[in-house]
């Protein structure tokens, strides 16, 4: 049975590795993903009140926290927010940058649960076709949020946006909603391989300029044992951000601000090529490789 | 989007650029209809204490529910999608649950953007709506009756609603009376109607409230 469960692209990691190195920082992902919602509904559910609000805005024993896409699209609409509020943004955005901007989509956003088992079900069910989308889709998507939100003055994307909603079914409820995230599950599961996260959604693009000088980062520290396996592309909800690092002669750290720090590769990789790393650490490994030179790479290339 | 690695020459540049443009344009406005058409619906819609005026309400409200939240009676939720709020706003349904016009304000002192007043001095300072008695036809101290439940169970007693005598049909009756300058629009009155739709109702105020002035329609100079 979990024979069968197992994602093909963790095969060959299984047989090297054994169950747990292959599925290590999937576990932890998952792990984390249900703990921060699982802090959000502890009050409402339970009635102990760790954190106040939701993924919107929260309140920890007397630190806010907000989201900055959320308060800066109400800024692009004319209103400035209230000091705990901007304070809380700051706070968000500079943990995310540390971090990895992306961290927020693999290691908080519940949409990525439902992406994540799209994707997986592709995989199981041999559905291959994929529409090709641009992945500056995204891109354009976020701008057109700013640009809405300005001439609608509201904070536009919250009139849709599946990854609030999906927040707010467990903290407080999603009414109609659901027909949302059931559109964004499809259009993953049929339309195009990994659609949403991937290629549209601006909440992922917003932390993708935001990760652009993150401090954590996945390296390819060991990329002279690769065998060509392919395991880190299919895994990778954002492949093009490997081959740089992996292929490339340069810097071994995944520089891209789209990588997810999700650990897909290093779960996945049968021969232990990746692990997380530091931007400030590579030095120590890569005798005077420029880090900065090799910026650009990531966004250059094509998957 | 060129990088400096591929040869773009003007015409594909200004190409690239017109592409993007337009199709940020294209998303951004379809996105505005959306929300325009969306928040329509939400005149109806009644806010917490202290909520800044619609329209910069909805640029201010990051949707977290910490007023919700922070309701000791749970008069407060955040619409869902196809409720009358826009969705993921804090909303009241005084019929359901009147707002108890806590003296501390928990709901405003929660929030941390703004849009509810976070300083508001009194709740008798809110403004949330205005009772309106809509239903006159069905009011029983229009019937002649001394029902006035709607006075008595005003928590601003004696001034936000009185009863005034009148007549009606030839008979003498007790008319409630909202007073604007007193009503919270806190909705313990629309609560506590006796009838089966409530008679007394409270509406968001631009739409339970006449201005004073002249209507410009119709007349010349």
């Amino acid at each position: 049975m979990i024979g069968w469960l197992i994602s093909d692209n963790r095969r060959l990691s299984v047989a090297e590795r054994g169950l747990w190195r292959s599925h290590k920082f999937w576990l932890l992902r998952r792990i984390s993903q249900v703990s921060v919602l699982g802090l959000f509904v502890l009050g409402p559910w339970f009635g102990i009140w760790i954190v106040r609000g939701n993924f919107g805005a929260s309140d920890i024993f007397g630190l806010h926290l907000a989201d900055p896409y959320v308060v800066l699209q109400g800024i692009a609409g004319g209103a400035w927010p209230a000091w705990p509020a901007l304070t809380g943004a700051l706070i968000v955005a500079a943990a995310y940058f540390l971090l990895g901007g992306r961290v927020y989509c693999a290691w908080v956003c519940p949409v990525n649960v439902v992406t994540d088992t799209a994707y997986w079900l592709r995989e199981k069910t041999g559905l291959t076709r994929d529409r090709k989308l641009d992945r500056r889709a995204r891109l354009m998507i976020l701008a057109a949020t700013f640009v809405a939100s300005a001439v609608t003055g509201t904070v536009a994307w919250e009139f849709v946006n599946p990854v609030s909603l999906l927040q707010r079914a467990f903290i407080s409820g999603i009414g109609f909603g659901w027909v949302i995230i059931l559109a964004v599950f499809l259009v993953d599961l049929f339309v195009a391989r990994r659609a949403w996260c991937s290629h549209l959604c601006p909440v992922g693009a917003f932390w993708s300029i935001i990760g652009r000088g993150s401090v954590v980062r996945v390296s390819a520290k060991r990329r002279e044992a690769c065998t060509d396996c392919g395991a880190c592309f299919n895994i990778c909800p954002e492949p093009h951000v490997i081959t740089p690092a992996l292929k490339g002669t340069g810097t071994r750290l995944i520089l891209s601000g789209d990588c997810q720090n999700c650990g897909g590769c290093i779960d996945a990789c049968p021969v232990s090529v990746f692990e997380f790393s530091s931007r400030l650490s590579e030095g120590e490994w890569v005798g005077g490789a420029s880090v900065t030179g090799q910026k650009r790479d990531g966004v250059g290339s094509s998957a | 989007m060129a990088s400096e690695k591929r040869k773009v020459n003007r015409r594909t540049a200004i190409q690239e650029v017109a592409r993007g443009v337009g199709a940020v344009a294209l998303g951004g406005f379809t996105l505005a209809a959306l929300v325009k058409g969306a928040s329509r619906a939400d005149a109806r819609a009644l806010r917490p204490p202290g909520a800044l005026p619609e329209d910069d309400f909805l640029a201010t409200c990051v949707r977290c529910g910490l007023c919700v939240q922070a309701c000791p009676y749970g008069t407060l939720s955040l619409a869902e999608w196809g409720q009358e709020a826009a969705v993921g706003t804090p909303y009241y349904t005084p019929r359901q649950t009147p707002c108890y016009m806590c003296r501390d304000v928990p709901c405003a002192r929660a929030c941390p953007t703004g849009a509810l007043d976070r300083d508001i001095p009194s709740i008798t300072d809110a403004r949330m709506g205005l009772a309106v008695l809509v239903g006159h036809e069905d009011c029983l101290n229009y019937k002649g009756m001394n029902c006035s439940i709607c006075v008595r169970v005003c928590p601003i007693r004696g001034k936000a609603i009185t009863l005034e005598p009148g007549e009606w049909k030839g008979r003498k009756i007790k008319i409630p009376t909202v007073h604007s300058e007193y009503c919270t629009g806190c909705g313990t009155c629309e609560k506590h109607c006796v009838t089966g739709h409530a008679s007394i109702r409270v509406l968001p105020r631009d739409l339970g409230k006449g201005g004073a002035g002249r209507n410009p329609a119709g007349r010349k100079g």
